[in-house]
């Protein structure tokens, strides 16, 4: 692949995934869950930055809507629900360090060539960039899966959750030229409730078990030990 | 397509409407009449598109016996496949709203949630019938996803409603992981529109089905191939396959029970009837490459396992509802083995599998939520003595059991013999795995019934107040459709066979 023949709108367009891609590895490895959120808000605006500049390259006016629309909801909205609900939940100087984060940062790694071999016999040697951008956002869906498997805390989970539908974003931009507008607002609406959702949930879980922690939920199992009773 | 518009404007004015309903009595008889609207509604839909008969549509990529229409600029389309579908999820949906009006009343007595939960239990209860109606009849696979995550958003809240921490975890497992499952269908949505854009010159018909499905001789294989796996793992969660199955137990135990009743047996249908319609679409694209059948066999392989592992559990538990949901991930895997198998026997089969597992399940789900009520408990141990107790609730969770698992005079036993037969056609090696697997459900589910059905009832069990009418409703189509399958309906599901396999069975 010879990435210098490409247009230069492209080259800055693969140049802007990569750097969203960095910030997955970012996301997945941050301690601090503030700092993670600022990652977060980094890679939503870096996302819509990729769909204004597919919108120039291809003359798609409806991308530049769809642009806006990113920037408004990943980089501006959603970090700051989730920085105002860790506050009011006093997470703040909340740390969590994963378990063995070398051994989950290789994974990650493992995960991008994976993604590329998938991609390879799948897009035709003439579309380089197709072949590039798809890879790359489906590597960012599967860093994201693996931060919420990977880390226990319920608001970096949501923040994998969210990163996830990035790459999603990602993909649907750059490899297809945008989705049609209303499938567009559907997903972003779904997102945006599914926020709100997630805040609701916060709030239950930390009611229920007295922290966010989700690695203690687990009263339900295959064989409960002791029985529980429905009406009280 | 008026009726389609009604159909889907009813329960989405309906929860609207019941999202303002304070008090429990008159938002409970609000819900059922939203109900018997879209019911009506539902019907009309069905006989709208029963005229249209063979009749070739004159839409783009002509498809025999459908409707298309356009909805406020979205692309809607009615088939035999879903219409029936459509009509299953209305009457469902109104069964289970009568049996849910003097469920919740007696919730709320005995102080389990307040006026305010009832009110978004209400209201959410009508979005998620819209969203599954949408999902159904939307032509666009875009705006499916888009109706199939919110169907896990309007009844996400549903499942914690108790605010228990069991009910809190159940609920967040199933956000979590439906919400991973379906961002995965979402990027096997995203390659299937990179696909189409190579063959279908006008970018915003690149979603739709219908073009889609014209088209799919011609749409990459490669890239078809990648986008199935994707859609499968992604609405595969939804439909309850295993290993992907892990929300569903805790979800449909620790609901209301009027919920696990409509996400048992409607819910999962609409996942799994999304798999289907993106299997027709690759099965065209991959018809010339190295493995024509591979959607095919990936259906059965999951399907299997979930048959076979689900049967297993049931043995295990200790909670009527987790037995029950276990038992629905069994007949699940029993249908995605059924349309994978591929060819009309099979198909028809998995088609009235389909109808009479959601008749019966929601039946059994509505039995067991008034069993639950009587032993004050959802605990298998100690719920027992139920026909002694109240007959009516005895009898019907034993004659529900019966009829799930397969009892001859039912028309359960009619769609898995059905199954068995187009088995031993085309894989007979597969008829013994699936007739163990049913012997092993079989037992699991008659071990735990029998206590509690004639066990010695504890001092002081009293009868509750309980509408059978549902369930009984229920049960004589399941009872009717196994003597004799009206010629009508045999008909719309030999259509539904011709639209999906090509080839009608009648």
């Amino acid at each position: 692949m010879n990435m210098t023949t490409l247009p230069l709108l492209q080259q800055l367009v693969l140049v802007l995934a990569a750097i969203v891609l960095f910030l997955s590895f970012v996301l997945l490895a941050q301690t601090r869950l503030i700092s993670a959120i600022h990652a977060f808000a980094w890679q939503g605006a870096l996302v819509a930055a990729v769909t204004s500049v597919v919108a120039a390259t291809g003359q798609v006016p409806h991308l530049y809507f769809s642009a806006a629309l990113t920037l408004a909801l990943k980089a501006i909205l959603i970090p700051w629900m989730l920085h105002r609900l860790v506050r009011r939940l006093q997470l703040e100087r909340h740390t969590e360090s994963l378990q063995s984060p070398t051994l989950v940062t290789m994974a990650a790694v493992a995960l991008v060539i994976f993604s590329y071999w998938l991609v390879l016999p799948m897009i035709q040697a003439e579309l380089t960039f197709t072949r590039n951008i798809v890879a790359v956002s489906l590597a960012v869906v599967l860093i994201g899966l693996l931060m919420m498997v990977f880390r226990t805390q319920a608001v970096a989970q949501v923040l994998g959750f969210m990163s996830m539908e990035n790459g999603l974003f990602l993909a649907a931009v750059s490899a297809t030229g945008g989705m049609p507008l209303v499938v567009e607002l559907g997903v972003a609406f779904d997102v945006l409730v599914a926020m709100v959702l997630f805040g609701v949930f916060f709030l239950q879980i930390r009611e229920s078990i007295d922290s966010l922690d989700v690695d203690r939920l687990n009263r339900l199992s295959e064989t409960p030990g002791e029985t529980r009773t429905e009406g009280q | 397509m008026n009726a389609l518009t009604l159909v889907l404007l009813t329960p989405l004015l309906g929860a609207l409407v019941l999202g303002l309903i304070r008090p429990a009595a008159p938002a409970g008889w609000f819900n059922l009449g939203v109900s018997v609207v879209s019911l009506g509604a539902a019907l009309w839909l069905g006989w709208t598109v029963a005229l249209v008969g063979d009749a070739v549509d004159t839409g783009p990529g002509s498809i025999t016996g459908s409707l298309s229409g356009g909805i406020a600029g979205l692309a809607f389309r009615v088939d035999a496949f879903n219409v029936y579908l459509v009509v299953l999820t209305a009457f469902v949906g109104l069964t289970t709203s009568i049996f849910s009006r003097p469920y919740m009343r007696h919730v709320i007595d005995t102080g389990r949630i307040g006026p305010n939960r009832l009110r978004t239990y209400h209201s959410m209860y009508q979005l998620f019938m819209f969203t599954m109606l949408v999902a159904l009849t939307t032509d666009n696979l875009g705006v499916m996803w888009v109706a199939v995550e919110g169907a896990t958003l309007a009844t996400v809240l549903l499942v914690s409603l108790y605010r228990t921490p069991e009910a809190v975890e159940a609920a967040w497992k199933y956000f979590i992981l439906c919400g991973v499952g379906i961002a995965l269908a979402l990027f096997g949505t995203v390659l299937t529109y990179f696909a189409a854009q190579q063959v279908i010159s006008d970018p915003a018909a690149g979603l739709n089905w219908s073009t889609l499905y014209a088209e799919a001789g011609r749409l990459e294989p490669a890239v078809m191939r990648l986008a199935f796996v994707f859609l499968l793992v992604g609405y595969g969660t939804k439909v309850g396959l295993v290993p992907m199955h892990q929300w569903l137990p805790d979800a449909h135990s620790e609901g209301p029970t009027p919920m696990s009743a409509v996400l048992s047996g409607l819910l999962l249908n609409v996942a799994l009837y999304a798999v289907v319609r993106l299997k027709m679409l690759v099965d065209g694209s991959l018809v010339h490459s190295s493995s024509p059948h591979l959607a095919g066999y990936l259906l059965m392989g999951f399907g299997l396992v979930s048959f076979m592992v689900a049967g297993l559990f049931l043995h295990r538990q200790r909670d009527i509802k987790r037995m029950f949901s276990y038992s629905s991930i069994e007949h699940m895997g029993l249908m995605t083995f059924g349309f994978g198998l591929g060819g009309p026997l099979a198909t028809f089969g998995a088609l009235l599998h389909m109808l009479v597992h959601s008749l019966t399940k929601s039946a059994i789900f509505i039995t067991v939520g008034h069993a639950a009520h009587i032993a004050g408990t959802q605990s298998i141990e100690h719920i027992r003595g139920l026909i002694r107790t109240q007959p009516a609730v005895g009898w019907s969770l034993l004659i529900g059991v019966a009829a799930i698992a397969g009892f001859p005079p039912f028309g359960v036993f009619m769609s898995e013999f059905l199954l068995l037969t187009a088995t031993m056609k085309t894989a007979p090696w597969f008829t013994l795995a699936l007739l163990s697997g049913l012997a092993v459900a079989f037992a699991g589910l008659f071990r735990h019934l029998h206590p509690m059905v004639y066990g010695i009832p504890p001092e002081g069990q009293r009868p509750v107040e309980a509408n059978m009418i549902p369930v009984a409703v229920h049960l004589t189509l399941v009872l009717w459709l196994g003597l004799a399958i009206p010629a009508f309906l045999a008909n719309w599901l030999d259509r539904a066979t011709g639209l999906i396999t090509g080839t009608r069975l009648l």
